[in-house]
């Protein structure tokens, strides 16, 4: 029996010719990562495992997104308690504010993923790696001072779906879009513990920026991770990034899949998630009676400069609606220099919006934006959650950079056709 | 592992990080100070309702959303024996196991156990009674590395003997 993507990158890490799912291994890991809000924790844990030194230090990053520029004293610590972890343990890849961005957007960039490797990320949207056909898998704190102890820690080889996606996307349908009804299709626990393996035609015509999206919410449908074969386009995004060799791996033709779905993506419209699950989903321009108090622009999801581009391109020359704010945050400083470079920072600030330093910003809900009672955001975000942006009594809609634009300017959910 | 004994509290399906801890209490690594703010977004009255030693009942996917490890460190800090669940999201297992929070899956004891019910679980035999309704219910066997790590009450311990033996 032939292997899936998944199975062979587990395999190979662990040393073995081959795996199955539900298989319990131990692997070796080529990226460990962590960030401002998860490593302090991890370095007690390491404290207290009697740990002399961590396994390699190369292989540790340590980014600070979630919390900074710091938002108070507590905030202020964390980060200080990671730079001088980083500092005593000779890891180099320590990145500050002003120098790097979210973690799973930053890493991808500077070239740190490449396909084929094994990542463990303290934080859960660490699968949107999977875009580039990587095995990254999101853990807690503990798992991740044990990887810096061991270099490796221990998998239950993961089932996986095989999602593809066919036909051909309308107008304002991008890879959020995907991802919101796929969700809806297969639910927020349609894929708990397993990999999805997304496929087909629609696949192959995306973006990088798309497909890093749509990895990203893998695991809101409660999937270990979310992955994709790599092709040209993950290629050439590769080129001249890459910081080290690889070798792509893909998934023998005989490969075994729980479950395959196909779905047919030609009638896809901008779609919103509705309060409080990223898989309630209704159609944008049904939703035209919902005024927005804020619109978020940005985070893990959709910060990209390819997200921007669409947002800035649908916002210019305009004006944020008067009772709406609108918040700008690039997911990495590369992306808030090519906003200024090709003069899409002028005009999210000529409409009116606030753009603020790379990092998480408000998705968390506890910096740079954070909700009010009863106040109502539209963000391009991944969780709509129950007070994950603030007070409980406020309520979160989730939409692509697209109809996030559109909302900014009308102040209520809106279609982008409707601005044009 | 020692018997478990105590009332059910029992919350629906979906039951994620952010309802158990949320990200504005997470700038602490303090089990106690965490458990003050636990679910405190799903249920304000949660800390009055619950007695040492209560058990927590929850339906499908409980801890689903992120990897903040806060979220079973503020259940344990507040002095609840374990989380029974139909399943848990991979994350939250993970941390739950790590740290030594003990955790039941069964979709059957989630169906029948209502709130207050009294529980006793006998973790050895995965086997969980409910007292006030005379029931019984399996719960899912763990695969071994995994019991491993429960019988060292963690992944310190784990660790901390792994490391010894390199």
């Amino acid at each position: 029996m032939g292997m899936t993507i998944s199975e062979k990158i587990l395999a190979y890490h662990a040393g073995k010719d081959s795996v199955k799912p539900d298989d319990m291994i131990f692997s070796k890991v080529d990226l460990v990562m962590s960030t401002d809000i998860t490593t302090p924790l991890s370095i007690e844990i390491f404290k207290k495992m009697g740990a002399k030194n961590v396994f390699n230090r190369k292989n540790i990053f340590l980014i600070n997104d979630h919390l900074v520029p710091a938002k108070d004293i507590a905030s202020a610590e964390f980060c200080r308690q990671m730079r001088e972890f980083a500092h005593k343990y000779g890891i180099n890849h320590y990145f500050e504010v002003g120098r790097s961005g979210i973690c799973h957007r930053f890493l991808p960039e500077q070239g740190f993923v490449v396909p084929g490797d094994l990542i463990l990320g303290a934080d859960s949207h660490t699968c949107t790696y999977g875009a580039l056909g990587t095995f990254a898998v999101g853990i807690g704190s503990t798992d991740l001072a044990a990887t810096w102890a061991l270099g490796e820690n221990w998998f239950r080889v993961p089932e996986t779906i095989k999602i593809n996606f066919q036909g051909k996307l309308g107008k304002w349908v991008c890879g959020k879009d995907i991802i919101l009804y796929t969700l809806s299709e297969i639910g927020v626990s349609g894929a708990l513990n397993q990999a999805i393996e997304f496929s087909g035609n629609v696949i192959t015509q995306l973006s990088m920026a798309d497909r890093f999206t749509i990895c990203n919410m893998a695991v809101e449908a409660g999937a270990k991770t979310g992955i994709i074969a790599p092709d040209g386009t993950t290629m050439k995004y590769l080129e001249g990034r890459a910081q080290k060799d690889f070798t792509p791996v893909y998934s023998d033709d005989n490969a075994s899949y729980f479950r395959v779905l196909n779905l047919n993506l030609s009638k896809l419209e901008p779609l919103v998630a509705i309060p409080p699950l990223p898989s309630r989903i209704k159609l944008a321009r049904d939703l035209a009676h919902v005024k927005i108090d804020q619109v978020f622009m940005g985070s893990c999801t959709n910060g990209s400069i390819d997200d921007f581009r669409a947002f800035c391109s649908i916002i210019k020359g305009k004006k944020v609606h008067p009772e709406t704010r609108l918040i700008g945050i690039p997911a990495t400083q590369e992306v808030l220099k090519a906003m200024i470079k090709e003069g899409l920072a002028e005009i999210l600030l000529n409409a009116g919006g606030a753009l603020g330093p790379p990092t998480c910003g408000p998705c968390i809900g506890s910096h740079m934006g954070v909700l009010a009672a009863n106040e109502k955001a539209l963000s391009t975000s991944n969780r709509n959650f129950v007070g994950r942006m603030g007070h409980p009594t406020s309520e979160i809609y989730l939409s692509s950079p697209a109809v996030a634009a559109a909302t900014a300017i009308r102040g209520r959910i809106c279609h982008p056709e409707e601005v044009i | 592992m020692l018997e478990i004994r105590g009332h059910a509290i029992k919350y629906g399906h979906n039951i994620n990080t952010d309802l158990i801890i949320p990200a504005r209490y997470c700038i602490n690594i303090d089990e106690e100070e965490l458990s003050r703010h636990c679910m405190e977004d799903l249920d304000v009255d949660f800390l009055e309702k619950i007695e040492i030693g209560d058990v927590l009942i929850a339906g499908e996917n409980f801890g689903c959303g992120s990897s903040r490890e806060a979220a079973p460190m503020a259940i344990k800090g507040a002095k609840l024996s374990c989380v029974v669940a139909s399943s848990f999201a991979r994350i939250f297992f993970r941390n739950a196991i790590n740290i030594g929070l003990p955790i039941f899956e069964s979709k059957e004891a989630y169906e029948s156990i209502e709130n207050g019910d009294l529980i006793e679980i006998f973790p050895e035999n995965n086997l969980i009674k409910n007292l006030t309704k005379k029931e019984e219910y399996k719960s899912t066997s763990f695969p071994p590395i995994i019991r491993e790590v429960i019988s060292k009450g963690g992944m310190v311990n784990f660790v901390r003997e792994k490391l010894k033996q390199l």
